[in-house]
């Protein structure tokens, strides 16, 4: 087996040398009535090239982004990732080293975790920020439970336009952690109100932005109708690239900012691995999940960096930590640093009138079209649709003219009715002009 | 005077002279570069990436639009490629040495499993595609899926999860939803955990709101049976229980601790963590296991990558598979199909662990490996890593000294009472193995021994590496002995970093750089 260097001779010698007959008896401990004798029904090794064609094979009965005219989103984005990233990120040195327990020879991972957690405070607006979440949703869940530690209250009130998933995400740990929820309604038009539901019990407002439907709105009145009550309010960015045109969430009172970091420098990969960002303000650092990264000196008085803080982590604190993460998204994180380190402060502000400038016409290109309505007044990269036959089936009847056309809510939201020919649609910077207009001619031959 | 060749260059090594410079201008050592933090390196409007500015449009961002810069440095793509690459020289990895790191298994990552996940039929699609465009991306979960249940020998599988520590929420999650059916939750509320369980047990089991109560450990180093059977009653819900365990043993009374456990109502949480010892040659479903989380970025080799990511798939018994959480995957009709909703299925889900589907790019690694490994390869991959860290413990236990009697499973462990007298710590000890080229073992975990040192060889050292590894081990440890603190109290001399002071970066934290107030390490930009 091509992976395993010990031969048949080394194997004997070490069994001499440990005194062990055979490799059975290291496993004695084994009871009996759990010892396999023979070999499970799987099949047997085989070599790179026949592995390549049997996983070749399932990869290509998959229509890739790439291939065809692209607009889904939701919580996920296609973006073009510079080749630099993804050639760094194979670089042995990141991607076969472990969690950076020894800092003396893990400076590399170290310092991009202290530049990846200064970056996602300057975009975010926020003080401090932790060295990732395993994705934009359980970095959500974790902030809600993080607001009811801070304000030693109970109960959480949501936003009906947070992405669903995201939703239920907070819904199972209140469930069983025994917290309180309150869930308004979703709100196509994007006029929600929420101040109303907060009150002395509330921890935790928690609103998306843009929010599912696309919709982009200034969140400061909500931030202090929260804080009037002594409520927090965590704001969830699902695309990382909005924050290049939108204020910060910070500037807008926000007290804990979560997001979806996989625009930058992260594929599609079907929905994970991605990276959870996760800002705070500073005076709640020692409440916040994850591993922080922090700076300090050598013994010659070198800067250098350390994983700090750790009091507030299982490995330390146990049953009392702040979260039971350990594992996070390193190289995700640095695929993420390195992407926006190349766009840099003119690069990705760019970025973000490119997507917006193409979300702008795909609205118009597509509202245009006989009995299509744009639901968004704001908008960043996405937006909503309303059209005459139920969304989910325009998606499918589109699939059929070689265009992804994006996300039918009632796939995120089945079985309520206003969802029922809405269709989420996102045009980033990969769509090209011929992009959008196949896209408008099918949906009207759908349509028609 | 130094010889002089055809073409007039000086050949002469220098060595007469007999200096070695301790400090540079620049800070640099050679090969190890002092890299500034990548915000020092601005040079205000550059980019590393090309984009035409869009024609002007008409914004449609209401009174949200951004005002004022963020403040991030601007470079182009040489320097951002530099300063990566000098970032990675000053890091340890698998692929540059024998990496030690008990509980991680830190075994080689096969590339193939890199080019396979970065194919565009995996890479470059998107969750919410509609499931007639990633058929192939559905069967690939489903054949993953496939290969746990057969190894572990239990009927359903939980993908989602997304490490092992959120398939340890999603198993005990899974096990109050069972509770609750039963309409138990309010009474079974305690949870039993051994004293040398992996921080993330009771931290998941607390965060969740159950209560800790930790078992003793027999002085051989297993779970104290008697301890734990008298610790049972009916207001345990489970007991968290890691096998092989965290000292590096099998857990041989593993069937009466299960039996024992059903009997008084519980069910039996396995962390999986160590399965690599095991996969091929045990199958927890024949030990009475109720749940288990499988780390893939252990035991099916998808790499660390500093930190993560991972991927956590927990298998289910019969009796918890009816909770697994949303969302999962079905064949019928002659296609795949992800149930994204209670409604359409069958099944009581607790619920949605993330958003999506988990983490399909470890998914795909994981399978490369499986597949390239076989059911023959997977079975000889674990014999190989027991017998590597057997023969470990056999080599090192004169000098060093191991709490346990062998066989061990894929784990050697010592506690540091070969150093006592020395005036050398584990720690120490560990620092020192920097300067000889190795990163250092698992240290001070688990905390059942003292001054704990858990080496994990992986199956993926040739034995000369393993002999070399050895043979530094024994001189460290002879020269401790000999009172040769020097060698330990500073360590590391070598490494790009001497030893940092935790202390101060816990006191005063500095997590981001501002402007004006992180230092520059070198001279030369002083
Ligand atoms: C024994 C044990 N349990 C659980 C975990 C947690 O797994 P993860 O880091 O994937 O969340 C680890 C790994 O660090 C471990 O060693």
């Amino acid at each position: 087996m091509r992976y395993l260097p010990l031969t048949k001779d080394d194997r004997a010698q070490m069994l001499a040398a440990i005194g062990a007959k055979s490799v059975d008896e290291l496993f004695k401990d084994v009871p009996e009535a759990a010892r396999l004798g023979g070999l499970i029904d799987l099949p047997r090794r085989q070599g790179e090239m026949e592995v390549e064609r049997q996983l070749a094979a399932m990869a290509g009965k998959n229509i890739a982004a790439s291939q065809v005219p692209f607009f889904v989103g939701a919580g996920a984005y296609k973006h073009h990732i510079p080749a630099t990233v993804d050639h760094l990120i194979q670089r042995s040195e990141f991607l076969t080293s472990y969690t950076p327990y020894q800092p003396e020879i893990t400076q590399g991972t170290l310092q991009y975790l202290f530049e990846f957690q200064t970056q996602v405070a300057l975009l975010t607006g926020m003080e401090v920020a932790n060295a990732s979440m395993y994705d934009g949703s359980t970095a959500c869940g974790e902030a809600v439970l993080m607001a009811h530690r801070v304000t030693k209250r109970k109960k959480a009130v949501l936003s009906g336009n947070l992405h669903p998933h995201y939703q239920d995400v907070v819904a199972n740990l209140s469930d069983f952690g025994s917290y309180k929820l309150v869930t308004e309604p979703p709100c196509p038009k994007g006029t929600e109100g929420l101040a109303g539901e907060i009150d002395e019990e509330t921890s935790c407002v928690v609103v998306q932005n843009p929010d599912v439907f696309g919709h982009v709105r200034d969140l400061s009145a909500l931030a202090e109708a929260a804080h009037a009550k002594g409520a927090l309010m965590i704001v969830v960015v699902p695309e990382i690239v909005s924050l290049g045109l939108i204020t910060p969430p910070g500037e807008m009172g926000a007290d804990i900012v979560v997001g979806e970091g996989q625009s930058l420098g992260n594929g599609l990969n079907f929905g994970g691995p991605y990276v959870g960002l996760f800002a705070a303000k500073q005076k709640f650092v020692r409440q916040m999940p994850g591993r922080l990264c922090g700076e300090t000196v050598d013994a010659e008085g070198k800067r250098g960096f350390v994983l700090t803080l750790s009091t507030r982590e299982q490995h330390i604190r146990r049953e009392k930590a702040t979260s039971n993460i350990c594992t996070n998204s390193g190289l995700c994180c640095l695929a993420f640093t390195i992407h926006l380190s190349l766009l840099g402060e003119e690069g990705y502000t760019r970025l973000a009138r490119i997507n917006h400038a193409n979300a702008v016409k795909l609205a118009d290109a597509l509202g245009a079209v006989p009995g299509v309505k744009v639901m968004n007044e704001t908008f960043f990269n996405e937006f909503t649709i309303e059209t005459p036959k139920p969304g989910a089936e325009v998606i499918d009847a589109l699939v059929e003219k070689g265009v992804l056309g994006g996300v039918p809510l009632s796939r995120l939201m089945p079985g309520n009715d206003a969802m029922k020919n809405l269709i989420a649609v996102a045009s980033t910077e990969v769509n090209s002009d011929q992009d959008r207009a196949a896209y408008a001619r099918a949906l009207k031959e759908v349509l028609a | 005077m130094n010889s002089m060749n055809a073409k007039g260059r000086p050949t002469g090594t220098g060595a007469e002279t007999g200096f070695t410079p301790h400090e540079t201008f620049t800070g640099n050592r050679g090969l190890v570069q002092e890299e500034p933090l990548i915000f020092e390196l601005d040079s205000p409007g550059a980019s590393g990436v090309d984009l035409d500015e869009p024609e002007e449009f008409a914004p449609r961002l209401g009174a949200a639009a951004r005002q004022g810069r963020i403040g991030l440095p601007g470079l182009s793509e040489p320097e951002v490629m530099r300063h990566y690459v000098r970032l990675s020289q000053k890091n340890y990895a698998i692929d540059s040495g024998l990496y030690p790191l008990g509980s991680c298994t830190m075994k080689h990552n096969p590339r193939l499993n890199e080019k396979m996940a970065r194919l565009p039929g995996f890479g470059d699609v998107h969750p919410l595609q509609p499931q007639q465009t990633v058929q192939g991306a559905l069967e690939l979960i489903d054949t993953l899926a496939h290969w746990l249940k057969e190894l572990t020998g239990m009927p359903a599988v939980a993908m989602s999860p997304k490490a092992g520590a959120h398939g340890e929420l999603c198993g005990m999650m899974a096990i109050d939803a069972a509770l609750r059916a039963r309409g138990e939750e309010g009474t079974r509320k305690r949870v039993l955990v051994p004293e040398s369980a992996h921080g993330t047990n009771p931290a998941t089991a607390a965060q969740i709101g159950f209560t800790v109560d930790s078992i003793p450990a027999t002085d051989d180093g297993h779970v104290d049976v008697a301890a734990f059977k008298a610790k049972l009653g009916p207001d345990v819900a489970a007991i968290m229980l890691t096998n092989p365990n965290t000292c590096g043993l099998f857990e041989r009374d593993i069937i009466e601790i299960a039996d024992a456990v059903h009997e008084a109502g519980g069910y039996f949480y396995c962390d999986g963590a160590n399965f690599n010892a095991i996969a091929g040659r045990v199958r927890p479903g024949d030990l009475g296991v109720d749940a288990m989380h499988i780390n893939l970025h252990k035991t099916f080799s998808t790499p660390h990558g500093g930190g993560g990511p991972g991927a956590g798939p927990v298998v289910l018994s019969e009796a918890l598979a009816p909770f697994a959480p949303l969302p999962w995957i079905v064949h019928d009709k002659g296609a795949y199909r992800a149930i994204e909703h209670e409604s359409e299925g069958t099944g009581q889900p607790f619920g949605r662990m993330t958003a999506f589907h988990g983490q399909m790019g470890m998914f795909v690694r994981a399978l490369s490996y499986m597949l390239s490994h076989g059911a023959d390869g997977i079975r000889q991959a674990s014999e190989d890593a027991v017998l590597s860290a057997n023969y470990i413990l056999a080599s090192l236990k004169d000098v060093m000294s191991a709490p346990y009697e062998g066989p061990c499973m894929h784990e050697a462990l010592f506690d540091d009472s070969f150093l006592k007298g020395t005036g050398v710590e584990t720690l120490d000890f560990a620092k020192a193995m920097i300067d000889e080229g190795y990163h250092p073992m698992t240290m001070y975990f688990p905390l059942v021994v003292h001054g704990a040192m858990l080496i994990e060889p992986t199956e993926s050292e040739s034995k000369d590496s393993l002999d070399l590894f050895i043979a530094t081990l024994r001189d460290l440890a002879e020269s401790a002995k000999r009172g040769e603190t020097e060698r330990f109290s500073g360590a590391p001399y070598l490494a790009p970093r001497r030893r940092l002071d935790e202390t101060q970066a816990a006191r005063k934290p500095i997590l981001r750089w501002q402007h004006g107030r992180n230092e520059p390490a070198s001279k030369a930009a002083e």
